[in-house]
């Protein structure tokens, strides 16, 4: 059971080194991470546009109930911003990206293993690390960060539409007070986890994919990308959420 | 007397390898020369495809010695091993297409990764290639729209897209109706003949391999069991080549109470 467990964790770290190592060595193929960019980025928007909505105005909402008890409704601008910037944008977007992005390319690199694609590219000389994961990895890392901070603006206008339009606070101390309490500390932090947050789960995702035929559990074909799909999404998850608690403790 | 040196493209001396605690090929010997066809023969399961694995350095050497194009496979290095790869074609059993590329955008890969050919020989290149394997005006499809034998074929154009020294061909009469299995093989002898190359076919169907070989390997439970070629395979007394070529079923000796045992075990 350690064994395998150490086993695993070896296998990740060889992963990443690999990617790393073809990282360094140009040329850099720019069309694959431009596709890559265009997926795990662009057409990511949509959902985190809808989803970042729906987070802010229930932020709000929530902030509201409890400021209102306190007579501090003015503070509901510095509430939204601060919870959006530093904790729920960067997680939540995460966790959309693993939802629509992780899996998929979880499932992908997978069958690509499957069907000797991965063994194809090895036999071409072409290095499956360089041409495979490495532009998804870029891809997560610039993409994420940029779908976080359009996550938390959208957010911050969700929480605008219910304080300033539904429950009639002022829009000058709504948008005053967050950008008073919002120190370049908080937008740090959340830009710093999103990168994080990016390369996690691109890495997480693209090895469980990648490593498939290493699983000593004798599932492979179909039953095993579908088992390495619902790993992936699984593992990834549960990292974002502990390495968020990781770096929000270093960085305060 | 003078003595004809041959010039051997692979040589596999006591090969053993393991998966777990299983010994999967136990102590194989094999070398295949220039410009020769062989064929690696055994039924599902023998370890034909392992043995593939570990020729291409698929698979890291444990004990046993795999010499490629003159290069021995444990002492390179990742660049040194891609440097090598360059010289090789493999076609995989599927065709192992990427099913996001159409099939011009899936043969000219290795030439645009590996080469730096200007766009017009390249495709001019993956013309001569699509039209030997009779596939031209397919460069725009995407392999979801070709049939197995076609796939197989698009394979096989992508692995000699780089005119390799040395093709590997794995399976190429599997699933295949015999018309486009004897036209594959017409293939391996023209590939052979025409572009000089040494090819080396794993395969368990019998006529194809008479067809096409100079030399077949037969594997039986990881070990080779004989080598040589279509005359010495149909005389061989080994009745396990026997039932090979006989299409015999492997018959076990029927005991009724170890069967019962067997059934009514908990």
């Amino acid at each position: 059971m350690l064994t395998n467990i150490l086993i695993r964790l070896g296998n990740f770290g060889v992963f990443l080194y690999e990617i790393i190592r073809s990282l360094l060595i140009p040329p850099y193929p720019i069309d694959l991470i431009l596709k890559q960019i265009l997926f795990v980025g662009a057409r990511s928007v949509l959902v985190i546009v809808i989803a970042g909505l729906f987070v802010g105005m229930v932020v709000a909402l929530q902030f509201y109930d409890t400021l209102v008890r306190f007579g501090s409704i003015s503070l509901l601008g510095s509430a939204v911003g601060l919870s959006l910037t530093r904790e729920l944008g960067p997680v939540l977007t995460a966790l959309m990206v693993i939802g629509r992005t992780g899996s998929a390319m979880c499932a992908e690199i997978g069958i690509m293993r499957i069907d000797n694609q991965i063994d194809a590219l090895e036999c071409m000389a072409i290095d499956p690390h360089r041409y495979l994961i490495s532009p998804r990895i870029l891809a997560g890392i610039i993409c994420v960060p940029i779908l976080t901070a359009i996550f938390i603006i959208v957010g911050i206008f969700g929480g605008y539409f219910v304080g300033v339009i539904l429950f009639d606070i002022s829009a000058g101390s709504y948008f005053q007070n967050m950008n008073d309490t919002i120190l370049n500390r908080d937008l740090f932090m959340g830009f710093i986890k999103s990168i994080f947050f990016g390369l996690l789960i691109v890495w997480i995702s693209c090895e469980k994919g990648f490593n498939l035929h290493l699983d000593k559990r004798g599932i492979y074909g179909s039953e095993g990308v579908s088992r390495i799909t619902t790993e992936a999404v699984v593992t990834s998850s549960i990292s974002i959420l502990f390495s968020d608690y990781l770096l929000s403790a270093l960085i305060l | 007397m003078l003595k004809r040196k041959i010039e051997n493209v692979l040589e596999v001396s006591k090969l053993n390898t393991w998966y777990g605690d299983k010994k999967i090929l136990s102590d194989i010997n094999l070398s295949v020369s220039r410009n020769e066809i062989m064929v690696i023969m055994g039924h599902s399961g023998s370890g034909k495809s392992t043995l593939l694995r570990y020729i291409l350095g698929l698979e890291k050497t444990k004990e046993g010695l795999i010499k490629l194009l003159g290069s021995e496979l444990a002492k390179l290095n990742k660049n040194e091993l891609y440097e090598l790869r360059k010289r090789i074609g493999v076609a995989f059993q599927s065709g192992a297409l990427f099913s996001s590329m159409t099939v011009g955008e899936n043969i000219q890969l290795p030439l645009h990764e590996n080469t730096n050919l200007d766009e017009n020989t390249i495709q001019i290149m993956s013309r001569i290639k699509l039209e030997l394997m009779q596939l031209s005006g397919t460069e725009s499809l995407m392999p979801a729209e070709l049939s197995g034998g076609m796939l197989k074929r698009a394979g096989l154009a992508r692995a000699v897209i780089m005119d390799p020294e040395l093709l590997f061909f794995d399976e190429p009469s599997a699933g295949l109706d015999p018309i486009t299995s004897a036209h594959l093989d017409n293939l391996i002898l023209q590939l052979r003949d025409t572009l000089n190359m040494s090819i080396i076919v794993v395969t368990h169907e019998l006529e194809s391999a008479f067809k096409i070989a100079d030399r077949i390997i037969i594997l039986d439970k990881g070990k080779i069991i004989l080598t040589g070629n279509k005359d010495e395979i149909k005389m061989s007394n080994d009745p396990r080549i026997i039932n090979m070529i006989e299409r015999r079923a492997i018959s076990n000796q029927f005991n009724a109470s170890d069967y019962l045992n067997r059934l009514t075990r908990k």
